[in-house]
Parts: structure tokens; sequence; C-alpha cells
């Protein structure tokens, strides 16, 4: 076993430097020169030189790869052209909002995916089923910004129960903040918990089929202890694959959330980079949000490790 | 191999049972003519502007009302259908190109399985919306640009499916007799291998195609995507956004249209692929 994990990890070193590689490439595709970019259209051709020799810009490919790779290996990530901060700092500062909206849906798509799911399955065929099954593919198919806008439009200003936009005011308690991220993160739950009901389902029924789950039966069990006591046990297994999964969709919902509901977090400083041509902080940000897919993968997979005895390296 | 898999003929029965399958076909197939068509349907111009006829709510002569420069939302409604239906095909299928080769190498080519194994995984890594708007800020917002940017987003998926199949197949009898008889590498690869993995390819180009419209709405929603000028679904829920209180017309139309596209791909591509592969239809 630490065999296995030890080899997970070097693993997991590759693909990070597969990842920084390609984020190299990304930026360095760009068209025209950073350094005028940067400089703005005032910028005298003088100057332009000198900021690209400053950058490093005039040095081989090669070269400005390997600094590139020694920079991020030392945890410095470089600093906003537009904010003039080191990207670490901006990302910290950003951090807040995006976590807890991830950390919220994920539990609303949870609860609402998991018993669905396993009802669902327990039910197969009956009109429940068939609903279910009906309302994720929807759920799949809408996109979120625009289910955010309608709940925006309808539920927060039609009820005034939840804030329309924004993360309160500067002064706002954690509390107030956190209120301000329910909306946002029943949008991404409800949009989210398609998958994961999908998964559920096909997972119980595949448990609910097996020999062990007729012997229980047939021992005389109450029909609750067998579908939750032993077939969610085993079923759980896969589940807890496409959860972590999810988390990488729900990132990738966030950016777009952020934007609808106007909060602060790194979903926006991404979408705000990009329309400043902020290249070090867009990079940045993908080398962070790739870094952690990639260590949520690996935890999935000892998570794995520690709860199905039958997965043995 | 082939033997297994329905004909053409029967293939096509099998869907059309489905009286969801034959729905959201019909649906499609209506789309399509509208894009096609585009020109000849529309009731007005997608740049005519009527200054007096400002958000103005569906009637007889705006049927589905008028945007904040009073242009017919119904019109733009066609016109951007023709982008989003580009960009969901053209991503399908230069995703499906890519992924093809990427994963047929892989698989078949066992010292450079555990390279591109890791790139595909480096890949998958990157969130997809963040990943598209960061390739569409480096190569620019035009139509082509965002394609080729969901391309690279989505290929990965494909070459995942053609990698473990180009495995399987890899050791069957069939291709050790082509071997045999002397075949040319490329020859087995596309004629042997690819040939018998055409069906779950197209099943995941379909709901591929599904996610790219949604992604391509997104990205135009956050104002990343293609220029603005181009009417897309989502520059029009953005435009609309700022009036969703007094026009909220200006955004339910592109929203409904972007979900009933979506669903009813994603509703074939199921009906694909049980029809396909009943084997795989107990799968999620």
């Amino acid at each position: 076993m630490p065999l296995y994990i030890a080899r997970r990890l070097l693993g997991m070193l590759v693909v990070m430097l597969i990842v920084l590689t390609v984020v190299f490439v990304i930026v360095r595709i760009a068209p025209g020169d950073p350094a005028a970019l940067i400089l703005g259209p005032d910028a005298t051709p003088q100057d332009a030189i000198e900021l690209r020799e400053k950058m490093g810009l005039n040095r081989p490919i090669i070269v400005q790869y390997f600094s590139f790779m020694t920079q991020i290996a030392s945890g410095d990530l470089g600093r906003s052209l537009f904010f003039d901060t080191p990207i670490t700092t901006i990302l910290y500062q950003r951090a807040e909002p995006t976590i807890f909206l991830t950390l919220f849906s994920l539990i609303i798509a949870v609860s609402i995916a998991i018993p669905i799911g396993i009802y669902a399955a327990y039910r197969r065929g009956s009109l429940f089923d068939q609903s279910a099954l009906s309302l994720a593919m929807l759920a799949a198919a809408i996109p979120s910004f625009w289910t955010g806008l309608l709940f925006q439009q309808y539920v927060a200003a039609g009820t005034g129960w939840f804030p329309v936009s924004g993360y309160g005011g500067p002064d706002a308690n954690f509390f107030e903040r956190m209120w301000h991220l329910i909306l946002p993160s029943i949008v991404l739950g409800i949009v989210n918990s398609a998958l994961i009901l999908r998964f559920t389902r096909a997972s119980m029924l595949d448990v609910l089929a097996d020999d062990y789950i007729r012997t229980a039966r047939s021992k005389g069990m109450s029909e609750r202890r067998v579908v939750l006591r032993h077939a969610l046990k085993n079923a759980l297994i896969p589940i807890v694959t496409i959860v972590g999964l999810t988390l990488a969709l729900l990132i990738s919902g966030a950016v777009v959330t952020e934007r609808v509901f106007n909060l602060p977090g790194i979903g926006s400083l991404v979408v705000g980079a990009v329309l400043r041509r902020d290249y070090p902080t867009i990079q940045g940000t993908l080398i962070i949000v790739a870094g952690l897919y990639v260590m949520v993968n690996f935890l999935v997979d000892m998570i794995y490790l520690a709860i199905d005895p039958r997965v043995k390296y | 191999m082939s033997g297994s898999a329905p004909s053409e003929a029967s293939l096509f029965k099998i869907l059309i049972q489905r009286r969801s399958v034959l729905i959201c076909l019909g649906i499609l197939a209506v789309f399509i003519f509208a894009a096609v068509m585009a020109e000849i349907i529309s009731p007005h111009s997608p740049k005519e502007m009527s200054v007096r006829n400002r958000l103005a709510s569906p009637d007889g002569n705006w049927l589905l009302g008028t945007d904040e420069f009073g242009r017919d939302v119904l019109t733009r409604l066609i016109y951007a259908g023709r982008v989003s239906l580009i960009v969901g095909v053209g991503v399908a299928t230069l995703s499906s190109l890519m992924g093809i080769i990427l994963g047929l190498l892989a698989g078949f080519f066992r010292k450079l399985d555990g390279p591109m194994s890791r790139f595909i995984d480096a890949m998958m890594a990157f969130p997809d919306i963040l990943l598209a708007i960061s390739l569409v800020a480096a190569l620019g917002g035009s139509i082509f640009n965002v394609v080729l940017a969901l391309s690279i987003v989505y290929a990965p998926r494909i070459a995942r499916t053609v990698r473990a199949s180009t495995l399987v197949i890899r050791e069957l009898a069939f291709v050790e007799a082509a071997h045999a008889l002397g075949t040319s590498t490329w020859r087995i690869l596309v004629f042997h291998i690819l040939r018998n993995m055409v069906s779950p390819i197209i099943v995941q180009a379909t709901f591929i195609f599904a996610y790219a419209m949604l992604a391509e709405a997104g990205l135009s929603f956050l104002g990343v995507g293609i220029n603005p000028d181009t009417p897309t679904w989502g520059t029009m829920i953005n435009a609309g956004r700022q009036y969703i209180g007094i026009a909220d017309w200006m955004i339910l139309a592109p929203g409904i249209a972007i979900t009933l596209c979506a669903l009813s791909l994603q509703i074939v591509g199921d009906g694909l692929r049980d029809a396909l592969d009943p084997r795989l239809s107990k799968e999620v």
C-alpha cells in the first residue's frame, strides 16, 4: 500500500508538471506583445523594449520556460498586471466566497441527489423514478446562469427573502456574507445535483441486484435496513468518485454564478482578468484551480482505499 | 464485432420507437431548419432597429417582443441559433477528431500510453469553463477560436473513450490476423480499430454537442466568448439581464431555446446509446 501511495503521488507530480506546461503554452500563444499590452497605447517603443528586457521576454523560450517552472515551484505565482499585487495575495483575498459557494452547493447537491437517487432506484420504473430522471436531465440542460437570473428575479426580488446580489457591504460580518451565498448555492446545487442523482441511482441499482441483498431479505430483515444499511453502504463507494468529480463542475459553475450574483470570488477575478488581458492572473488562477482538482482526485482515491476493503494495491 | 451492432435501418427504427427521442429529433430539426433558413423565415432583419418600439412586449408584429434597441427578439433568436448550432456541430466534430487521434495513439502504441494518458489527465484537471475562457482570451473571440477552444476542452473526454476501446480491440483476434496478413499499422488503426468504435464516439459527440452549446452560451454571457456584435443565445441573455424586471421576454426566449436544444440532444444521445449498444443502457 505505501508503494501504491508513492506511485500515485509521483503520478500527481507528473500531471502537475504537464498542467504547468499547458498553462505556460496558453499564456504564450496570445497574439501581440505582452509588454505593449501592459504599457497601453501611450507607451513609446523604447518603453516596450525596456519592459520586455525586464520581463525576460527577450530570452529564448526554453529559458523562459525553466525560469517559469522554478518560479512556480518556489511558490511565487507572479504579480497581477492590473492590481500590481502578488497573485497569491489576491487569490487569498478572493477565496472566501468561492470556497463557501462551492462547499454549500456541494452540500445542497448531495442532500438533494442521494436520497432521491436511492428512492428512485428502489422504486425503479415507478412514476417517482421517471420524474426524478426527467428532472435530472432537465437540470443538466438548463444553463446555470439563466437559472441564476430567474431565481434572482423571481425568488430574491419577488419574495425579498434573500439578497438579490453582492456580498454585503465592506463591513458585513461573516454571517451576513454567508447569507448572500444561500441563493447562489441553491442554484448551483440544484444544477449540479443531476449528475450525482443519476450516478447514485445507477450505483444503487447495481447493488440492489446483488446476491447479498437477496440473502438479507430472505433472512427477514426489514426493507429499511436492507436498503439503508446493506445496499447504501456499498453503493456509496462509487458515489464518492462522482462527488469528487462534481467539485470540478462546481468550480466551473462558480465562475458563472459569481458573475450572475456579483460575488467578489475567484470566478469574478478570472473573468475580470480575461477582460483586462491580465495574463499573470489568468495563469495563477488556472494553476491553483487545476492543482486543487488534482489534489481532490488524489484524496478521493485515498478515501476509496480507506472505505473499500476490496481495493488492495 | 460489427455484427452485433444494429444496421442503420434497424437503428433508425429503434430510435424512433421511443416517443421521447422522436419528439426531440423533431425539436432539433425545427432548430436546424430555422438556422438554415434564417434569411427567409425571419420576420425582421436582425439588425433592424425600431426606436419607437424599444422593449415592446410580445404581440402580433413582434412575436417574442423587442430588445433595448427595438430589434425583433424572434429574429435575433433565429440568427443566434445559427451560431450556437455551428459552435455545437463544430466542437463535436473537431473534438472527436482530436480525441480520436490522441486516444488511438495512446491506446495502440504502448510506449505512448503513459505520457498521453498523463496529458489527458492534466487537461481534464482544468474546469471546462475556466480553460475555455483562458484559451479564448489567448486566441481571440472569433467563432472559429471559440470552437477551437471548446474542442481542446472536450477532446480529452473522447480521447479517454477511444483509448479504453482501443486497448480492448487491439487484443482481439481479427487485429492479430490483420497484422499477420501484413496490413499496415495505419490501416489497422483506421479500418479495423476505429471502425469498431464508431458508436461510442457518436454517442459521446452528441453529448459534447450539448455541452458545447451550453458552454458557448456561458462564455458569451460572461462577455468573454464570441464578439458581442454577433447575436448568440448567451449574449442575448447577457443583454437582457439589465431589463429583466421590465422585459423578461428578452432572457426567457433564448434561455428556453438553449435548454430545449441541450435537453433534446441529451435525450437523443441516450437513445442512440441504448440503440447502438444495449449493454450500455444500464449505465448513467
